[in-house]
């Protein structure tokens, strides 16, 4: 497939063209806040706690008077940076064990087989809380746990779909005219899994960035010098009672990425089956046009915790 | 069946023995030395050898695997570092409130997402099944501390019907007032796994609309939505047992936070809590426990989905 096709095919659904749209700003308001945010996210000021939104304090302000626009905007750098370091981990651990656990012996590759399954069991919070007791709790505690507990998931699924495209009559074919192991695998196994791994990857980080949230809230993600929407959050909920509104807009934050990182997964999943690309056909059925790309897009579903 | 039990229990086993090793390991993984970091800076030298040798430190690793794995055969998870109290027993009574917890969440996620994943199969042309699908995609991106605070802010705070936070004194003896405040936390883990339900179930009672038995008890003369209640959902049912697992992992998960921001005595809290403090027998113990519930509830939902799915059972010799 030509990438350009891919890449028109994936705006074309609004669900791909939003989930882009919002992860485009995320990563904007991220990289502007390293340089500039309305207000100093940190700065305290007694005198005006509790402020309303306004002009100056888009988002009001909190118990000691911070932005809470800035602080929000502040932290979006850290998710981006938890997201893709866990993503990428998740990537390598995932690409390592499949790989082991799909092209080597018969006696590595079951035995791989089998520690996949036990360790996908594990749940990554469990891990990170296990990491936080040993080192304490941190960012990175965030990310390896993330990164090696999505990783595991990632070698299963793509286990099985490494080992179904080796079976496939154009890679016979492609062994059979005399080509090489790494020319297989990187002309003709690659570009068929790379869609499963890039799905993968989106909910990977969708992952991630909820269990920043979770541990940060608990006190084992970001430290106090860090700001993150999950420490936000916390540090919101002692005065739920008294000003609930204030808790809207880090949760919006959280929601909408994590939304838009799952959405992202559904429509490149669909955008890379041609089959499911949506043709003159279908946007020609009226009312149900507007049904057609959605009921395909959450037909299986994305991450789970 | 006693075949796959067997290999099923014998993957159970190893799970356990894997988790034992990793938990162990990584908790000996801290840097510089255990008793050291326990006693803090203000630790004498004298108070970190008598922590050196309470904690078997002082003998191979191996040694001190082994201790720990044969207490765990025994159900003995030795003593908190803290409180010198025994943990295994302070888990049993955690698990009071943890199972509790998770049994009436995985109730409400049910019957959150089932019938609405259901219903919304049946009308996924009409908006009102779209507003349903993309309801639970909202949902599934919902962390789960958020949503449990706006819950508190609407029905504890805004309404008045259910306790913010806490837990009766006397816990189960006033049954009561314990279930109360197990209900909004049951409710934030209930509803995101609901979501996730939902579109499982969703996208199962699909593929049964389409299946040939479906279409033509239809075709027979019944309506389309009573084939799919007699015909379909035998299937569907199937579908969502197998997934059930994952969903239990999602309890456990959503237990730790949940019960932070409710302030539930459960065994998520204490984890919190002992991680806190660094009292490594017991969050050796706890993440155990935790490890060993989820792997056997991923057992019991592989053997009962065996047992329900009459096409495995024929493949039996």
């Amino acid at each position: 497939m030509r990438r350009g096709s891919f890449v028109r095919a994936l705006l074309r659904r609004p669900q791909g063209a939003a989930a882009v749209a919002w992860l485009a700003l995320v990563a904007l308001a991220a990289a502007v806040s390293r340089v500039w945010t309305p207000a100093d996210p940190f700065r305290t000021d007694p005198y005006s706690a509790w402020l309303p939104p306004s002009g100056s304090h888009l988002f009001g302000t909190d118990a000691v008077g911070r932005d809470i626009a800035s602080y929000v905007m502040a932290a979006s750098g850290t998710t981006v940076l938890v997201a893709v370091c866990s993503g990428a981990l998740a990537l390598v651990v995932g690409l390592g064990l499949a790989a082991l656990g799909s092209l080597t012996a018969r006696a590595v590759r079951e035995s791989v087989a089998v520690l996949i399954d036990v360790l996908v069991a594990f749940p990554t919070i469990l891990v990170a809380m296990a990491l936080a007791a040993a080192f304490g709790g941190s960012l990175g505690v965030v990310v390896v746990a993330s990164g090696l507990g999505y990783g595991v998931t990632i070698a299963r699924v793509s286990r099985s779909e490494i080992r179904r495209v080796a079976r496939e009559d154009y890679v016979t074919a492609a062994r059979a005219s005399g080509a090489g192991t790494a020319q297989v695998l990187l002309r003709h196994v690659l570009p068929n899994i790379a869609p499963v791994f890039v799905v993968q990857l989106s909910l990977a980080m969708a992952t991630s960035i909820l269990a920043e949230a979770g541990l940060s809230f608990l006190g084992y993600g970001a430290s106090a010098e860090t700001a993150s929407w999950g420490r936000l959050l916390a540090d919101l909920q002692k005065f739920l009672g008294v000003h609930p509104w204030t808790i809207v807009w880090p949760g919006l934050a959280i929601t909408l990425t994590v939304l838009a990182l799952n959405l992202l997964g559904d429509a490149v999943r669909d955008a890379a089956d041609p089959r499911l690309r949506p043709s003159g056909r279908v946007s020609a059925t009226g009312p149900a046009a507007a049904a057609g790309p959605v009921a395909a897009v959450d037909s299986a579903p994305g991450v789970t915790s | 069946m006693t075949r796959f039990l067997l290999g099923r229990t014998a993957l159970f086993a190893l799970g356990l023995v894997v988790a034992s090793v990793l938990i162990f390991a990584t908790l000996r993984l801290l840097p510089g030395d255990v008793a050291q970091a326990i006693a803090g800076t203000t630790g004498s030298p004298a108070q970190v050898a008598a922590l050196r040798e309470q904690l078997g430190l002082d003998r191979p690793v191996a040694a001190q695997y082994l201790d720990w794995a044969g207490g765990l055969l025994r159900l003995d998870l030795g003593e908190s570092l803290v409180t010198g109290t025994p943990v295994a027993g302070e888990i049993a009574e955690k698990l009071g409130v943890t199972l509790p917890l998770a049994g009436l969440s995985l109730v409400f996620g049910l019957l959150i997402g089932v019938p609405a994943g259901v219903w919304a199969a049946a009308r996924q042309r009409r908006p009102s099944g779209l507003v349903v699908g993309v309801g639970a995609q909202v949902l599934a991106a919902v962390p789960a501390v958020w949503l449990g605070m706006l819950l508190i802010a609407l029905f504890a705070v805004t309404l008045g019907w259910l306790p913010t936070q806490g837990w009766p004194l006397d816990g189960w003896q006033e049954p009561g007032r314990a279930l109360r405040s197990l209900v909004l936390p049951a409710l934030t883990i209930g509803v995101i796994e609901g979501a996730v339900l939902l579109r499982f179930t969703r996208s199962a009672t699909l593929s049964a609309l389409d299946q040939d038995y479906v279409r033509a008890a239809a075709a027979k003369g019944t309506t389309l939505d009573r084939a799919l209640l007699s015909h379909g959902l035998p299937n569907v049912a199937l579908s969502v047992v197998s997934v059930l697992g994952l969903q239990v992992v999602g309890l456990v998960v959503g237990a730790v936070v949940v019960e932070q921001l409710f302030t539930l005595p459960g065994l998520g809290r204490m984890l919190v809590t002992d991680v806190g403090r660094r009292d490594l027998t017991k969050v050796q113990g706890e993440l155990m426990a935790l490890t060993a519930i989820v792997l056997f509830v991923g057992l019991l939902v592989d053997v009962l989905h065996r047992r329900l799915d009459p096409r495995l059972r024929e493949v039996e010799r």
